[in-house]
């Protein structure tokens, strides 16, 4: 037998060196690449680069999200008998119990707060523009899960609020002409609300919609590290007028640090958040007791529930509620598609107008927003 | 058809209303400024919320949307677009009985 010869023979004796784990590393995977893209990769620097922060701080949240989750799924019971006793058993039994799930409540506003800022900030510096649409609509998409993640959410502590807010939230859903009645039967786990739809919101919430914004987030951040960041229009020209190439800083170290502090400035604003503010828990969902006055669903959904109050009931031979449900579902597709309705140069007429518009959307999720907030207990 | 001994007469007073569970359901049982008592399905036919009875301003009401019936189940006011479906109230030696269907 020939003795087996290994493929690099071991140098005559080698000087000791100190063990270094990205040599060890390196032996055996080729790092160069990476490496390069790392020393190579930078971010423009201009009077807007500020927006820059606001999808990686969204991004921090998000796994802020995942490890609280994580720790509740330790202890929740996802059923009508249980879940509203386990929340409460977390909340007073569970070492720090309160403060992870007041943190989970927190981060998931906050979230949807910086994903709503992210998207308006991409929008008005119309970063979505060519080469980027798929970019917008990768986050659009993104921005759809994170809503299902809160409306799926808000069900699992099975309180008053939750119950009657899924009651509406799947009514809505359900008066959607053709489709309705199969989506909502679907949501429900049934005719009504019932232990049924919790666990299955409880499965959307911690299995399908994580499963499903895994490859879409991937997707989203592949294409900016592939297509880096987008200059603002104005910059651009700027640029293009002088003839001078964008300045800008390394990704690494330079942006990373200044990434991390909108990180702990993020991470301050909810740990006060929810150390000072514990989420409720509030009274336990009683589906044969009447809907509790100034009953609201969660803010990022008041806007679209201050409207459907003022819709009459009947406008022509229509239900007003299926009109202003369509209208949304309508202004949604609309914006989701923005960077193909506005693919021209950004200072045309009509660029300027798609602008105006969003300004008009800002504008009326604002006011209806605070109406709703102003109003809450008004007749 | 459907049933149910919803409790004794003399337990509601006047201008007030109860839900109770009736089959799968949420339904409303009232009794009028005057005396008479009437029930209906609790299910708001805007988005499903349980309605209730307002005594202050003597209608159904609904906190969800701000729908409003009156007391004949009705809807006069909000985004409801049908009336409450009302069903028959019978006494039977004191105690209310409701009834759904046929």
């Amino acid at each position: 037998m020939g003795k087996l010869s290994s493929p690099k023979e071991p140098e005559a004796a080698p000087a000791r060196k100190r063990f270094s784990p990205l040599a060890w590393l390196e032996e055996r995977i080729d790092l160069a690449p990476m490496k390069e893209f790392v020393r190579h990769k930078a971010v423009p620097v201009h009077k807007h680069s500020h927006w820059y922060y606001l999808g990686g701080m969204t991004l921090f949240l998000l796994i802020v999200q995942v490890m609280t989750g994580i720790l509740l799924l330790l202890y929740y019971q996802p059923s009508e008998s249980s879940a509203f006793e386990s929340v409460r058993f977390i909340m007073t039994q569970v070492r720090f119990g309160w403060l992870i799930r007041s943190i989970h409540g927190w981060c998931a506003n906050l979230l949807m707060a910086l994903a709503f800022a992210h998207m308006f900030s991409t929008f008005f510096l119309k970063s979505y523009r060519k080469p980027r649409e798929l970019t917008w609509v990768s986050g659009m998409l993104l921005l759809a899960l994170m809503l299902a993640f809160g409306f799926s959410g808000y069900l699992l502590p099975w309180n008053t609020l939750s119950y009657f807010a899924t009651m509406v939230g799947t009514n809505i859903a359900g008066a959607v002409p053709w489709i309705g009645e199969f989506v909502l039967r679907f949501l429900r786990g049934g005719e009504s609300v019932t232990g049924a739809t919790l666990t299955r919101f409880f499965g959307f919430h911690v299995a399908i919609l994580p499963a499903l914004t895994g490859p879409v987030l991937l997707l989203h951040l592949w294409l900016i590290q592939k297509q880096g960041m987008s200059l603002p229009v104005s910059v651009e020209e700027e640029l293009r007028r002088k003839g001078t190439p964008p300045a800008s800083i390394r990704f690494f170290p330079d942006f990373l640090l200044r990434e991390l502090m909108g990180w702990y400035i993020a991470l301050a604003v909810l740990a006060g958040l929810a150390a000072l503010f514990p989420w409720e828990l509030g009274v336990k969902a009683d589906p044969f007791a009447p809907a509790p006055p100034g009953i609201q669903p969660e803010w990022y959904f008041l806007f679209m529930f201050q409207t459907l109050k003022y819709i009459p009931a009947k406008i022509g031979a229509m239900d007003g509620e299926v009109l202003g449900i369509l209208g949304f579902g309508l202004a949604g597709l609309v914006w989701l598609l923005v960077p193909f309705i506005d693919p021209g140069p950004a200072n045309s007429k009509w660029s300027r107008r798609v602008h105006q518009a969003g300004v008009f959307v800002v504008i009326y999720i604002v006011v209806m927003t605070v109406v709703a907030y102003v109003f809450k207990e008004a007749r | 058809m459907e049933s149910k001994e919803v409790g004794a007469e003399t337990e509601l007073a006047p201008n007030s209303g109860t839900v109770f569970q009736f089959g799968t359901e949420p339904a409303l049982l009232i009794r009028t400024a005057e005396g008479e008592l009437r029930a209906f399905s609790a299910i708001c036919t805007h988005l499903g919320c349980t309605v209730n009875y307002d005594a202050e301003s003597k209608v159904i009401w609904c906190p969800c949307h701000n729908g409003m019936f009156d007391l004949h189940g009705r809807n006069v006011g909000g985004p409801p677009p049908r009336p409450l479906p009302e069903y028959r109230v019978n006494l039977r030696n004191g105690k209310i009985v409701v009834t759904k269907g046929a």
